[in-house]
């Protein structure tokens, strides 16, 4: 058992164990925080992946912007000062029933599946292959996403603030 | 134990999913259910980042692992402004209680 191996077992308890967290825990403050550690994990896999610019990117914009927005989200819509912050669970019992197929059909099928697999020559650093596609092959994508990030913010600014009708 | 390989992270990726699944379906908060298909949409990264190393696709997959990072980030922005507004309509945001579509 490699280095590798431990490491990538270690990131993927993290993962997984925290990720059962964030669905199962009462509290939704504890709920947030737990997702924190979830997407942390996540980017640990992303580097034994080599991906290393993606493992980046994603602890600056889930870290650093759409999990601090959720925890604005919960702040705003919740009485913080009682103990309002609970939140409820529904249909437990179908759910689990329902979502513990659907586990085992993918894991199954992810399993049996003869996936093409010869491990590729990956860069060491990603960064410049991804530059250089970004504005290559994917130009197009890459132009429409700016518009759509700048939509999106002004669409999400005029929602938010619509209050004097 | 047998050496980490493209199953493995696929494996995770399908937990990690049903994980965000179990969450989407069974929490009554709206900001809940944005966490969870966070979740979903983790699920789907790995699978793309996995298969750019693994199956020998150059760096197109990581590309498309960016965009899906970008998107995510656009809907949260714009889910937590619908939030904010069922929250200053209904004074909750529990995705079982509010049905009506205005007032």
């Amino acid at each position: 058992m490699s280095i590798y191996d431990v490491i990538f077992y270690l990131f993927a308890i993290l993962t997984i164990g925290s990720g059962y967290l964030v669905v199962t825990s009462k509290n939704i403050v504890h709920s947030a925080f737990y997702l924190l550690f979830t997407l942390f994990g996540v980017a640990g896999l992303y580097v034994l992946l080599a991906a290393d610019f993606i493992a980046i990117v994603q602890l600056m914009v889930y870290v650093g912007g759409i999990l601090i927005l959720l925890l604005f989200g919960v702040m705003l819509t919740n009485k913080v000062t009682d103990v309002k912050i609970r939140t409820g669970t529904i249909h437990i019992i179908p759910a689990v029933i329902g979502t513990g197929l659907l586990m085992g059909v993918i894991v199954s099928m992810m399993l049996r599946t003869n996936w093409k697999s010869e491990p590729g020559e990956l860069p060491f650093t990603t960064t410049y292959g991804l530059g250089r596609i970004l504005l290559t092959d994917y130009v197009l994508v890459f132009e429409l996403l700016a518009m759509l990030l700048l939509i999106a913010l002004i669409g999400a600014a005029s929602i938010a603030r619509r209050d004097n009708e | 134990m047998i050496e980490v390989g493209l199953n493995h992270y696929l494996v995770v990726s399908s937990i990690l999913f049903s994980l965000g699944v179990y969450g989407v379906v069974t929490r009554k908060n709206a900001v809940m259910v944005l966490m969870g298909l966070e979740l979903i949409l983790n699920a789907a990264n790995i699978n793309f980042i996995a298969f750019a190393k693994y199956g020998n696709f150059g760096l197109g997959g990581q590309a498309m692992a960016l965009f899906v990072i970008i998107l995510a980030a656009a809907e949260a922005a714009i889910a937590l402004a619908i939030v904010l507004n069922l929250y200053k309509t209904f004074s909750n945001v529990n995705v079982d209680e509010i049905d009506k579509l205005k007032e």
